[in-house]
């Protein structure tokens, strides 16, 4: 667990901004944890840069922007809208309005077959009743 | 319809690729964004002679290594017969950088296994090391003539990174 | 002596394991009935010699043999004797063999519980996982050998790693090894299916209790690891979207996914093929979370030492198992036939889609933990995909599966109609908007004091919507039941078990879902400066610090803190938050001060001592500080407990479904007899 340290802030938006920033950034030494919760000494460092920076006015993407030009993309645990990451973002979502688009041709296209006139299921029926297979009553 | 059953064993083997690929792979060390950049400049006050300062600036026209280390880090202990061989070695230019530490102790650090630096600025605060990208110590950057950051050696440097990777790199950047 | 025994007895194991597998199958094939006949006793062998292996691993722990230098890396003498034993597993090695074994212990099961299943088909299944057996034990003989022997003995042991050394945690990993184990039965289960050539309308009958009792274990393995990170890491979180929680929550969300295809199979013989292939998929994902967590490919926090090696073996693994079963999916397309018919409108559908919902959010989750290695892999640079990805992506997909349970559950099999359904569902939806806003203004105003023309409203207000959406629902479809019914009493009683099961289970996740929404979005936290008898306020509670004290644990020294809350100006309870310092592996550990109930938890862990030495990773006798000021972090966390309330009701739930009597085969096989009998005889 992170020292406790005191970022203390007269204005509620700028602890808000803080809390964000320290939630969504990554530790680079302790790499599964973000700046919150981190032991490390860089990201006691980190930490109070942010703090400094905010103090002094600085808007979340300028904090973004000098966290990543000096540790580059990997310490933002809220990957970029980019080119590269298109997929990740999107992908979910085309993923979901696919596979219910197949699903839902799938069964249209088997329920306009013509179905037999006794079904598979009735026939498994009989067979169970006279055979020696056994099923519970069903709902 | 019988081809979709094969979808499933299609994607499994992509899986299986990246996944191949991914054992080959550090997942922790995180590459330098500084590369063919400007290295960030500052001024800092030098380890051995308190009045005097380094900066980037100064080296302008000469291609350097910046190696951060600490008197605490278990891997600049590990590198450092290899940055002694290395400042031995004309037209090398190895600078040091010592990172959060106490000045003291990292003077005694380099009395006791010997200075391979032609100069050793002190970054008490680390504030220059989180404008360079340091993350960790040791790490050793390659400057070039017009100041423009060309290599990050991430961790202790070996005998396999001088020869195949750092001579090499040094002998290209001072035929510019 | 021990140690070596414990080797020999695995590598008789793994020699069952051999003939439980190898030898049934090509029985099956050569209608050998004998080398069929091989696969119980084997089974029995395996389990034998699996546990006198473990057993050997225990007793090396507990008599502290530090010659071996598992033993000696994972305990010393100094620690309790419950961590002795949960330190068998508490690493790489030892949890392998863990695994191994609750394989084995699977296997018996099955061995144990299949006297209604065709001797060919159960001689497939045992074979299946004998294989996986051998697997797994040539992994731990070739990589990584708990038994390993060291010279020079140390006269004492590391300790095991602190984070450890707690009765949840210890508990934690053998329930999770149930549940992705034992989805290894279902997986066995399609693979013998698709080995046979057939796939008869009973091997779904066959397949579910195993698939539901793994996923019990899995769904309470899963809870009591948040439950565990909640109250032993110290900042109030219980999920991080760490890589290996990932790896457990995957298989869990196509596992349920499988349970409902499985009904839809069972019930109306359809959806064979996509049934098989999630038997297929959630074991696989269970594999594959195996290689995650031990190759070194991912950094996480869970991950054992990792070593490219050992990945390589298990990808080996992986690609035998996992390949050659959608191999042989692939190639056995022509048995999935399927002649029967359901409207796009039907109970089918839902269930259908519901599956593929589950699916989908799996596969989102593979995304999100596998995008850093292929970007890589792909030489584009390093990204991280964190808690703010996973969170954002979760929400959109988990709500169209909240609202697909309540119209699922409602709908006719076969052939529902557009307006009945809709008309159905009308008094749901009415009541639940209605309650969801009600109960929404009542706890965001009257508990929470927030403004109501906030997100945070919004929010809560949809999560209660949802909740009793799925609440009506499932209580219309017990009251239609027994619509016709004079006798209401007697009406209930015939209402199948499995029925009530479902509605339980279901239940459940209203009561998870009301659990993360609220208290994510509720939660306050406030770090502060404490010095005696100074108090901080928070959420209309007050928590004011009396002083820390030294305290002396079995292996650890420690700061205690004692904390009086109060409310109202009465005294609620005193806390007793700890700061421990570990000596053998210098670590220091927060041990939180938790005040739990149903509706909140308050939450109270020490920071640093300030104005204290600058050293801050030793522990200064108290004494000795001078301002006994201590940073102190303290919590409101409202409805925490709902969370893995509901996951445990959904435990209970499936337990409920389980004993259905239809899974009575033996019963049922008895009656057939006697009915037979009586047909007979003329009785």
């Amino acid at each position: 667990m992170a020292g406790i340290e005191f970022a203390e802030f007269d204005d509620p938006e700028q602890a808000e901004l803080y809390k964000i920033m320290v939630d969504e950034l990554r530790c680079l030494v302790c790499q599964n944890q973000n700046l919150a919760d981190s032991n490390a000494p860089l990201a006691k460092d980190l930490r109070n840069e942010i703090q400094k920076m905010i103090k002094q006015g600085n808007s979340r993407d300028e904090i973004v922007d000098f966290m990543v030009a000096r540790y580059g993309d990997f310490v933002l645990y809220r990957p970029p809208f980019k080119a590269y990451t298109l997929i990740l973002w999107l992908g979910p979502f085309i993923g979901l309005v696919l596979a219910i688009y197949i699903l839902i041709n799938i069964i249209r296209s088997r329920s306009t077959q013509q179905s037999d006139e006794i079904s598979e299921l009735d026939k498994q029926r009989v067979s169970d009743l006279f055979g020696t297979n056994t099923r519970t009553d069903k709902k | 319809m019988r081809k979709a059953f094969y979808i499933p064993l299609g994607l499994f083997v992509i899986l299986v690729i990246i996944l191949s690929i991914g054992l080959t792979r550090d997942p922790r060390t995180i590459p330098s964004p500084l590369i063919n950049k400007p290295a960030p400049e500052f001024t800092l006050p030098l380890l051995y002679r308190q009045a005097e300062t380094f900066s980037p600036q100064q080296m302008r026209g000469k291609v350097w290594l910046l190696n951060v280390f600490a008197s605490w880090c278990s891997g600049c202990r590990a590198e450092h017969h290899f940055l002694m061989q290395m400042a031995r070695i004309p037209g090398v230019n190895l600078y040091g950088l010592n990172y959060k530490d106490v000045p003291l102790d990292g003077k005694k650090w380099l009395e006791q296994f010997g200075n391979p630096y032609k100069s050793v600025a002190k970054d008490i605060n680390g504030r220059v090391g989180i404008d360079w990208g340091v993350y960790g110590v040791p790490e050793t950057f390659v400057i070039d003539k017009q100041g423009i950051i060309r290599y990050k050696q991430i961790g202790p440097i070996d005998q396999k990174a001088i020869n195949e990777t750092l001579l090499p790199l040094i002998k290209k950047l001072q035929l510019q | 002596m021990i140690p070596e025994l414990g080797n020999i007895a695995l590598i008789l194991a793994l020699c069952m394991a051999v003939i439980q597998s190898v030898l049934p199958i090509t029985g099956t094939f050569t209608n050998n009935q004998a080398l069929i006949r091989l696969a119980r006793p084997a089974a029995s062998l395996q389990l034998t010699f699996m546990v006198i292996s473990f057993a050997c691993l225990l007793y090396a722990f507990i008599t502290h043999d530090f010659s071996v230098r598992y033993v000696a890396e994972n305990s010393n003498t100094r620690l309790p004797f419950i961590y002795l034993v949960s330190g068998v597993w508490g690493a790489h090695e030892g949890s392998l063999l863990l695994w191994a074994l609750v394989l084995s212990i699977w296997t018996m099961m099955v061995n144990l519980f299949s006297r209604g299943i065709p001797e060919d088909m159960v001689a497939r299944v045992l074979a299946v996982m004998g294989l996986i057996s051998i697997g797994f034990i040539l992994f731990i003989l070739l990589t990584s050998n708990p038994f390993a022997r060291q010279f020079p003995v140390p006269i004492d042991g590391f300790d095991l790693n602190p984070l450890l050394q707690d009765p949840g945690l210890a508990i934690h990993p053998p329930m999770l090894y149930m549940g992705y184990v034992g989805f290894s039965v279902a997986f066995a289960f399609a693979i013998a299916a698709m080995l046979q050539g057939k796939l008869d309308a009973a091997w779904a009958r066959w397949a579910r209790p195993w698939t539901m009792a793994s996923w019990i274990f899995l769904t309470l393995g899963i809870a009591l690891g948040s439950w565990w990170a909640y109250y032993e890491l110290g900042w109030g979180g219980w999920w991080f979207w760490d890589p290996v929680e990932n790896a457990s929550f995957m298989p869990w969300l196509v596992g349920t996914g499988l349970l409902h295809s499985l009904a839809v199979t069972d019930k109306r013989n359809t959806f064979k093929a996509w049934t098989v292939l999630l038997s297929v998929l959630a074991f696989s994902l269970s594999l594959l979370g195996t290689f995650l967590v031990r190759s070194g490919v991912l950094t996480s926090v869970h991950a054992f030492a990792s070593d490219p090696a050992r990945g390589v073996f298990i990808l080996i693994f992986l690609v035998i198992v996992v390949g050659g079963s959608l191999s042989l999916f692939a190639w056995r397309a022509s048995i999935f036939k399927n002649n029967v018919r359901f409207n796009l409108l039907s109970r089918e559908t839902f269930m259908l889609l519901n599956a593929v919902l589950f699916v989908v959010m799996a596969g989102f989750i593979l995304l999100g933990t596998l995008y850093p290695l292929l970007l890589d892999a792909l030489n584009m640079g390093k990204v991280s995909v964190g808690p703010p990805y996973f969170n954002t992506i979760f929400i959109p997909l988990g709500i169209p599966i909240v609202l697909i349970l309540g119209i699922g559950i409602t709908a006719r099999w076969k052939q529902d109609n557009g307006s009945r359904l809709i008309k159905a569902l009308r008094m749901p939806m009415i009541l639940s908007v209605v309650l969801g806003t009600v109960t929404a203004v009542v706890l965001v105003r009257g508990v929470f004091t927030a403004e109501l023309a906030s997100f945070k409203f919004i929010g809560a207000e949809l999560a209660l919507i949802l909740a009793w959406w799925i609440v009506i629902n499932s209580g219309k479809l017990i009251t239609d039941r027994l619509k016709n019914r004079d006798n209401k009493m007697s009406g209930l009683q015939l209402i199948p078990r499995a029925v009530y099961g479902m509605t339980v289970a279901h239940i459940g996740v209203a009561v998870f879902v009301v659990g993360i929404i609220l208290t994510s979005l509720f939660s306050i936290e406030k770090d502060v400066r404490l010095s005696n008898n100074s108090s901080v306020e928070l959420a209309g509670y007050e928590f004011v610090f009396e002083g820390v004290r030294n305290v002396l644990g079995p292996n650890y020294q420690a700061a205690e803190g004692r904390v009086l809350v109060r409310k109202d100006d009465k005294d609620l309870v005193l806390l007793h938050p700890q700061k421990r310092y570990y000596p053998v592996k210098q670590n220091t550990m927060t041990e939180a001060a938790i005040d739990a109930s149903l509706w909140r938890d308050l939450f109270v862990a020490l920071g640093e001592p300030l104005g204290g030495s600058p050293d801050k990773s030793k522990l200064e006798p108290l004494d000795k500080s001078n301002t006994g000021a201590w940073s102190v972090r303290v919590y409101y966390k409202p409805f925490i407990r709902w969370i893995w309330l509901g996951a445990l009701i959904m435990s209970i739930g499936g337990f409920i479904s389980a004993t259905d009597k239809r899974y009575r085969v033996r019963k049922l096989a008895k009656q057939l007899n006697m009915q037979d009998n009586e047909v007979a005889t003329g009785a």
